[in-house]
């Protein structure tokens, strides 16, 4: 998984961590962020809100294409991809 | 002595400092680019604790603290305050944080959005739902202001377990038994937005004040209307004669001197600007009744709004008054309102100010 710099400090610094996630079939976005959520919590509720929603303002991409476009977190993530997270244009 | 000043602003919150609250030291911006809509000051016990509200619009609403003024903030992993599993709730901004009283160390309140009133007893590091609230029967029916949906003032009586907790849009509630249950306190306010004879609840009271000597008396900033209460909140009565409007956010009330309250009039809620630009502040000194324009040193020409908790007052004597505006200005007075010097210029807009001497 990448981050955007505005969260790296939730990662001791880095802009990108391993997650290894174990499914019986494809691995969806929302078990990647339920990884995430285990091993970085601070990290993952800048990302979901406490209900699991993603924040608005907040795209998470899968080779190159923003979730909400797919099937939202229910979308697949190939072994290997690197899912994005980055925050989209917005405020003022 | 040491007087320390919280300025929470669109983006970001600052921290001025001064010996002789006249001249003041303004720091550089903590938490940049976070809204703070709430903060306290945290002095019991001999420690100074700074709890912040805070949010932004990527990555969402958390409390953050820090006990060394500002060097280092943290929070826990799971967030201070967190809506449990079965509420289907998240929370989207915290309004207040109020430190309870001396007797009770340990113990903070929080008001949020959505309505939902918080309790920690770890100093404000966890937060737990007021359940008594969240699941009254009246909850469907509250509505939200312009601002959103929230419990923006939350008032824990210093003598007893009363709590009064004032929402828009729902009115005053207030608890007997320390937050497990609530009843809505508004006989006497006004909805003149509602159709019909007053409803018991619904009210946009935008913010409550307690008083110093008698801690039954209350006095209330409506959406119109101006009020005050002499029996905890059962009826209310106007005290609006005497103002230029009955319109405002922010309502004082003097920490040390009974009778003293404090209100900073806009022309109406379709106008939302002091009276002719002239900010100013309006004092009573018998809990009402009477009312004099005091605010030497606060500017003409301004037609920018005081929110509701961006005035306050400190715990000095003479009691020290604060405003802060939606044009990034802040300005303080050590003489109970009569004349304010400027603290800050140029900061976005201010929501939220508290000051307090460190201990």
């Amino acid at each position: 998984m990448r981050v955007p710099r505005a969260l790296a400090a939730d990662l001791g610094g880095a802009r990108e961590t391993d997650l290894v996630v174990t499914a019986a079939g494809p691995v969806s976005v929302r078990e990647v962020l339920d990884v995430l959520a285990q091993q970085h919590p601070a990290l993952a509720r800048r990302v979901r809100d406490e209900r699991g929603e993603l924040r608005r303002f907040v795209n998470v991409y899968v080779s190159g294409e923003e979730v909400r476009r797919l099937d939202g977190q229910a979308t697949a993530v190939p072994a290997g991809t690197t899912v994005e997270v980055v925050q989209s244009v917005a405020g003022g | 002595m040491t007087t320390l000043l919280a300025i929470g602003t669109r983006k970001g919150l600052w921290l001025a400092t001064t010996d002789d609250r006249r001249t003041w030291q303004l720091s550089e911006p903590h938490l940049l680019m976070h809204e703070v809509p709430a903060v306290a000051l945290d002095t019991r016990g001999g420690r100074t604790r700074l709890l912040v509200g805070t949010r932004s619009e990527h990555w969402g609403p958390t409390v953050v603290r820090s006990d060394d003024l500002g060097a280092t903030w943290q929070e826990p992993d799971h967030g201070a305050i967190r809506f449990p599993d079965d509420t289907d709730a998240a929370l989207e901004r915290v309004w207040q944080i109020r430190p309870d009283a001396a007797e009770r160390p340990g113990v903070v309140w929080a008001g949020c959005e959505p309505i939902s009133v918080w309790r920690s007893t770890d100093g404000g590091e966890h937060f737990d739902l007021v359940r008594g609230l969240w699941d009254h029967p009246h909850r469907s029916e509250w509505g939200a202001g312009y601002g959103g949906a929230a419990a923006h003032t939350v008032l824990p009586s210093p003598v007893d377990d009363t709590v009064h907790v004032a929402m828009s849009t729902g009115g005053v509630y207030r608890s007997d038994d320390g937050g497990a249950t609530w009843a809505p306190r508004n006989t006497g306010i006004s909805a003149y937005f509602m159709p019909g004879p007053e409803p018991e609840f619904g009210q946009c009271v935008h913010k409550v004040a307690r008083d110093a000597e008698d801690p039954r008396r209350l006095y209330a900033q409506n959406h119109h209307g101006v009020y005050r209460s002499d029996d905890a909140g059962d009826t209310w009565h106007s005290i609006a004669e005497g103002l230029p409007s009955d319109f405002g956010f922010a309502v004082l009330a003097d920490p040390r001197t009974g009778g003293r309250v404090w209100v900073v009039p806009l022309v109406a809620d379709a106008e939302r600007v002091p009276p002719g630009g002239r900010l100013a502040v309006h004092r009573s000194d018998d809990a009402g009744r009477t009312w004099t324009t005091c605010g030497d040193g606060l500017p003409d020409g301004h037609w920018n709004a005081v929110l509701r908790d961006a005035a306050c007052v400190d715990d000095d004597d003479p009691t020290g008054v604060y405003l802060g505006s939606r044009s990034g200005e802040v300005w303080a007075s050590r003489d109970g309102g009569d004349g304010f010097v400027r603290v800050a210029d140029g900061l976005p807009d201010v929501l939220c100010v508290r000051a307090a001497r460190l201990p």
